[in-house]
């Protein structure tokens, strides 16, 4: 069987791997190019913990095959943070102990991350609704909600910060 | 084991010769059906041929108030087309239901209707709003209604070598809309267990002049239920003919039991969303909502 | 947020710092069960029984092994024999002959799922197909699901070996009831006749999962010398390898276990599936072999939660006390025998004054998995039934029903479920608390209804190892063997620096690997923060002797004239007298003592005590269709002292969200065959965000005398109540008993219907 070649763009940096026509972006992510923060909870699509950024769309990776990624560009849990600095979602998760088992999280870091990026202001259901993908079973979603609730706050902040030091 | 090949087709002619070649062949469009599939073994194509490079297959064009919709357009897509979402706000709900914001991203109508599910959100919304489907294949292109591409649970009229390539949705009339409302154990992340879709047209006085009502989960496929629109026009959607729909819907209804519901709660289901679900769409075509 | 309570008796304790193992839980960074890579490794792939109930005659593997790539096959025949032996198994104990028939089918298959062959090979795919070459010849028998079923004249037989345990005489045949337990109080007939009032109820719940999302993985290797690794995700890995190590008949210190992250367990990951079978692939192939479960293996292949059939009364005074109680119960345990019997009898007396009681429960196998621990194990089923049955009678005697549980709550001396006197317990002070919290009496809309349920629950301590050791600049490790599931790093580091007077992050926790520490049992039970904790403060408190035994000498003093504070040693007499050395002063002088500065400490503390609860949970039910909507919902809970308050917290919102979903949807369904129809995410219906409420938490603090810090265990009492609470919020809404679980939407409907 020959492998098809592929060449993307993963969290900034050119990333090319082999695989197979059946392979699903997830398993490739987890496998050659050893980004296991993507984690595979269901294959199904139904408990969104393989959550990855597809061209600036959210979607779950076990739903996307590897081949598609043709010449397009990838984020991942690992390109969150910028370097050692944390983005304000992954620390507000730390501050607020949204996190028990931490197995989900990752996922929920990505889809909070992207409902920042379109809704700065999101009010407890429409948090609930966007993150009703990404199963957790451990918190009860309670600290996860105040957690994006409170980086949505802070962005929000920073982004006023930034505007009026311009 | 068994050989895999992909293909990104660039045009409609390249993918019918790529389907026809291959009676195993399966069209990938948004992968959320096609990908569980596989992977649950049970679909086992030997190759797969990808659509989203095909031309205006991830668009939504207007044109003289129609609308055209690519067949690979991502539900969420749709939202981004304000007139579309105006005038055919059922459509649109019907599509943004669909598992989660992640699967919504990907899963596209088109794909909602080959795969044929009895469950499938979209196609009781699009068979509501008259909605046709164009279909490309080796003996050329043809329209159909959307109601007669599923025939079976998982089975599509289509034949080797088609594939839909774009819905259709029809001029929306003045004082007209539409709306779809399923039942589901929890708020989101559920497949119907039944599904209404409905479309009507009001008169200046607020007289319905013309209803369709589709549902989802009742039957072996989604299903227009002609007599069920028949009997709220002429009338106000008062309270004598919005039973007389219900009743009509029930009377439709050919269930089963299975994980998802009962057979008996399902009618009754469908009459209860049928009702509330043409609240909605009277509400819409008045403006009130 | 994390800034010390000025009015705490404690520095650190009751703090809410960021756990230590937080940061790589955000970025993607921590390695759990399926992210572990040994050099070397291929992969495995079960083959899994397609039938509930089958003889197997023969298994051919020929095909699987000619398969190029294929490294290794194994059946159970590559198993050593196995006696009927009793091992501890988490916080269970099973016998050995269930637990490898558990891994792999000895002679039947028992449920669909049931494992029947594996293969190892250079890919998982090659793995996959060569695990479907494999021909198994089955004959197949008829299977049971249903108890009542499994209880019939002339049911299909699980176990030709199984003798109801506890009857007298024993019976001469075998059957499906595995155990009988009969526990009495009192005089229960007498006292239910001469009750004012009397209430009954025919109760059912079905086999739940505990739904982590984290599917079971593992990496085993092992080596030319007969010993070998496990890399495990597992509640502990000391357990895991036990168990391991027994079925494989090789001593438990040949088979180093590494702990990995661990995605979720909630019990049901305190037994063994892959690990025996993995090593097996490992043993014919030499290389090390990666195991892992999709989510369909985990619901057919890994433990749920048991069903439960009860036939209640109680009866009462006119008072509303509770006068006696009867019941017959039996837990539907899938195919292995594995007993939450005792936790139902503890359910039903432990938690109110009951004087005369007549218990009869039974454990009864069927043909699905063996079911496992899942959270307060067979509890939530009992206390469904229990507080079901008690919101009836306050019902009839038109009692509040938060009067009715406090007039009968148990109090400290009260007799506990096995006579011995309840301790220093709370739950008069939750259900107190939940009266005057303000959701008890805030207003409800139309269709809307309140529902509350209290909650006992035993909790537990048991073995565990920590050592703590100081480096030379005086920064502080902890290490231990409790895999850290919820933040339990967190707790052991706050509760090292309470005792050592330093900051927290000055201590960093590890949690060893098995030749790295002593023993320490799961985590589970509710039993880490109390007990390896108790082990934690006293290390650090022996290294703070030994601190201020070295600074004694140093200052010249008798160890009595030094005290110390704030991380050092406080000179109180003679020429250093107002002097002090930091903690990085003393470890820096090491070499002038016996060595470097670190205790190891091993306990055992059976002195905990049980967690109790009280939730409030308002629900809307939609008349026309019987969606259920949560609106608000309220945990009040005794939490002995809340270590790091946020994970206390995260238990109970946790435990009542899968309480939550347990009342309202989550469900094994079976067809026909005994196959699971919904064996994944899209129609096992866990909780998603959008269902639920914030879930409001009030910890009420009444410490443990036991624990130096007050500890009590808090992970398990929080899903015993939720499901009474949401079927007596719901009842109430409709005027109508629900006493069959899930209440999903056509159940509900349903029900209304048959009242009209």
């Amino acid at each position: 069987m020959s492998k098809i070649a592929v060449s993307t763009t993963v969290n900034g940096d050119p990333a090319e791997f082999l695989c197979d026509a059946g392979e699903t972006l997830l398993d490739v992510l987890r496998g050659s190019l050893g980004l296991t923060g993507s984690k595979e909870g269901c294959a199904s699509g139904d408990c969104g913990a393989c959550t990855v950024m597809l061209n600036s769309q959210m979607v779950c990776s076990c739903l996307v095959l590897a081949v598609e990624a043709e010449g397009k560009s990838i984020a991942t849990v690992e390109g969150v943070a910028e370097g050692s600095v944390l983005h304000p979602v992954q620390r507000q998760f730390l501050e607020h102990g949204a996190l028990q088992c931490g197995f989900c999280t990752p996922g929920f870091i990505v889809a909070a991350k992207a409902l920042l990026e379109v809704n700065p202001d999101p009010d407890e259901t429409e948090i609930r609704y966007w993150l009703a993908g990404n199963l957790c079973r451990c918190t009860g979603y309670d600290k996860i909600v105040r957690a994006v609730s409170a980086a949505a706050a802070e962005l929000r902040q920073d982004s006023k910060a930034q505007r009026s030091a311009a | 084991m068994t050989t895999l090949t992909y293909h990104a087709p660039r045009t409609r002619e390249e993918a019918v010769a790529l389907l026809a070649a291959d009676p195993t062949a399966k069209v990938l469009s948004g992968g959320t059906d096609l990908i569980v599939q596989m992977r649950g073994g049970r679909a086992a194509p030997t190759a797969i041929v990808d659509i989203k490079n095909v031309s205006a297959m991830m668009s939504v064009l207007g044109n003289d108030g129609r609308y055209s919709i690519g067949a690979a357009m991502p539900c969420t897509g749709m939202l981004r087309d304000e007139g579309l979402c105006k005038a055919w706000p059922g459509v649109v709900e019907a599509a943004n239901l669909i598992g989660s914001v992640q699967v919504r991203n990907r899963a596209t109508m088109g794909g909602n209707l080959c795969n044929a599910s009895p469950a499938a959100d979209s196609i009781p919304a699009l068979i509501a709003a008259g909605a046709t489907v164009l279909i490309v294949g080796p003996s050329g292109i043809r329209e159909v209604p959307v109601e007669q591409v599923p025939v079976a649970p998982g089975k599509t009229s289509l034949t080797a070598g088609e594939f839909v390539v774009e819905i259709r949705l029809p001029v929306r009339p003045a004082r007209s809309s539409d709306a779809y409302l399923r039942s589901i154990p929890r708020t989101e992340m559920d497949i119907a267990v039944v599904g209404a879709g409905v479309s009507i047209t009001l008169d200046e006085a607020g007289t319905c002049t013309a209803a369709r009502v589709a549902l989802g989960a009742v039957a072996p496929t989604a299903i227009l239920v002609p007599e069920a629109g028949a009997a709220l026009v002429g009338s106000k959607l008062d309270g004598a003919a919005m039973d007389a729909m219900a009743a009509a819907v029930r009377a439709a209804c050919r269930p089963i039991d299975d994980k998802r519901g009962t057979a008996e709660y399902r009618t009754a289901m469908a009459g209860v969303l049928a009702k509330r679900t043409a609240l909605i769409a009277a509400a819409r075509a008045k403006g009130e909502a | 947020m994390n800034a010390p309570d000025p009015m705490s008796k404690y520095r650190v304790v009751g703090t809410r710092p960021v756990r230590p193992d937080g940061i790589d839980k955000v970025t993607g960074k921590a390695i759990y069960g399926p992210d572990f890579v040994a050099a070397g490794m291929i992969h495995g792939a079960i083959l899994r029984s397609p039938h509930a109930h089958a003889r197997i005659r023969s298994i051919d593997t020929s095909r699987a092994e000619a398969l190029p790539g294929v490294k290794a096959v194994v059946t159970s025949a590559d198993f050593p024999g196995q006696s009927a032996k009793i091992i501890a198994a988490g916080e269970t104990s099973s016998s050995l002959r269930d637990i490898a028939a558990t891994c792999l089918a000895h002679g039947k298959v028992l449920y669909v799922g049931h494992a029947a062959a594996a293969v190892a090979a250079t890919t998982k795919a090659i793995a996959e197909a060569a695990a479907k070459l494999i021909v198994v010849d089955y004959e197949v028998l008829p299977h049971v699901i249903e108890v009542e079923d499994a209880l019939a004249e002339g049911a299909p037989i699980l176990h030709e070996h199984m003798i109801t345990k506890g009857l007298d005489p024993a019976p001469d045949s075998p059957s499906n009831a595995a155990n009988c337990l009969v526990m009495t109080r009192g005089d229960a007939d007498a006292a239910m006749a001469g009750a004012a009032v009397i209430v009954s109820g025919h109760y059912r719940t079905v086999p739940v999962h505990q739904g982590y999302i984290e599917p079971h993985a593992c990496v085993a290797s092992w080596n030319a010398d007969g010993q070998g690794q496990l890399w495990v995700s597992s509640q502990g890995h000391f357990d895991i390898r036990n168990q391991t190590a027994s079925v494989l008949h090789i001593p438990s210190s040949d088979l180093r276990t590494y702990p990995l992250e661990i995605g979720g367990g909630f019990g049901g990951k305190t037994g063994i599936y892959l690990e025996p079978v993995a090593m097996l692939l490992s043993k014919k192939a030499g290389r090390p072999v990666r195991l892992a479960m999709s989510r369909e293996d985990v619901f057919c292949g890994s433990g749920p939660a048991p069903g439960i059939v009860v036939d209640l009364t109680i009866g009462a005074d006119a008072d509303g006390t509770l006068k006696a109680i009867k019941a017959e119960f039996w837990y539907q345990v899938g195919a292995f025998c594995g007993s939450a019997v005792n936790s139902g009898m503890a359910t039903l007396l432990g938690t109110y004054r009951i004087a005369n009681a007549h218990l009869c429960g039974w454990d009864v196998v069927s043909n699905f998995p063996g079911t496992k621990a899942y959270r307060a194990p067979g509890a939530p089923q009992m206390a469904f039934a229990l507080e079901s049955c008690l919101d009836d009678l306050a019902r009839k005697l038109d009692m509040d029903p938060l009067d009715l549980r406090l007039r009968n709550a148990v109090r400290p001396g009260d007799p506990g479920p096995h006579h011995v006197p309840h301790g220093a317990i709370g739950f008069v002070e939750c259900l107190e608390a939940a009266k005057a919290h303000p959701h008890w009496t805030a207003p409800l809309g139309a269709n809307q209804a309140r529902g509350v349920a209290g909650a006992f629950w035993m909790n537990y301590g048991g073995p565990s190892t920590v050592s703590v050791a100081l480096s030379g600049d005086g920064s502080v490790q902890v290490t231990t063997g409790s895999p850290d599931i919820g933040g339990s790093r967190a707790s052991m580091a706050i509760m090292a620096a309470e005792v050592l007077q330093v900051p927290y992050e000055r201590v960093r926790v590890a949690i060893a690997d098995t030749a790295s520490i002593g023993y320490s049992m799961v985590t589970g039970g509710s039993r880490v923060t109390f007990a390896t904790g108790k082990a934690v403060v006293e290390a650090a408190r022996k290294v703070e002797e030994t601190l201020v035994t070295r600074a004694a000498s140093l200052f010249g003093v008798a160890a009595t004239d030094v005290e110390w504070r704030n991380g050092a040693a406080h000179c109180l007499t003679g020429e250093s007298a107002g002097e002090h050395l930091t903690i990085g002063a003393i470890a820096a002088k090491a070499g002038q003592f016996s060595g470097p500065v670190s205790a190891e400490v091993s306990v055992n503390p059976l002195d905990y005590l049980p967690g109790f609860a009280v939730h409030i949970c308002d629900t809307e039910v939609d008349p026309e269709t019987g969606n259920v909507s949560i609106i608000r919902y309220t945990t009040v809970q005794d939490v002995g002292t809340a270590i790091h308050p946020d994970y206390v917290e995260g238990q109970m919102q946790g435990g009542a969200v899968q309480g939550i979903g347990w009342a309202l949807n989550e469900a094994y369904v079976f067809d026909g065959n005994g196959r699971m129809e919904n064996p994944g995410f899209l129609d096992y219906r866990m909780p998603v965000a959008s269902d639920l409420p914030m879930i409001d938490t009030v910890m009420i603090e009444v410490p443990n005398p036991a624990h130096p810090y007050g500890v009590k265990g808090v992970g398990e009492a929080p899903i015993v109540p939720p499901l009474a609470a949401v079927a007596n919020a719901v009842s109430r809404a409709t005027g109508l008993p629900m006493r069959t679980l899930p209440l999903s939407p056509d159940r509900i409907w349903a029900t209304i219907q048959a009242a009209k």
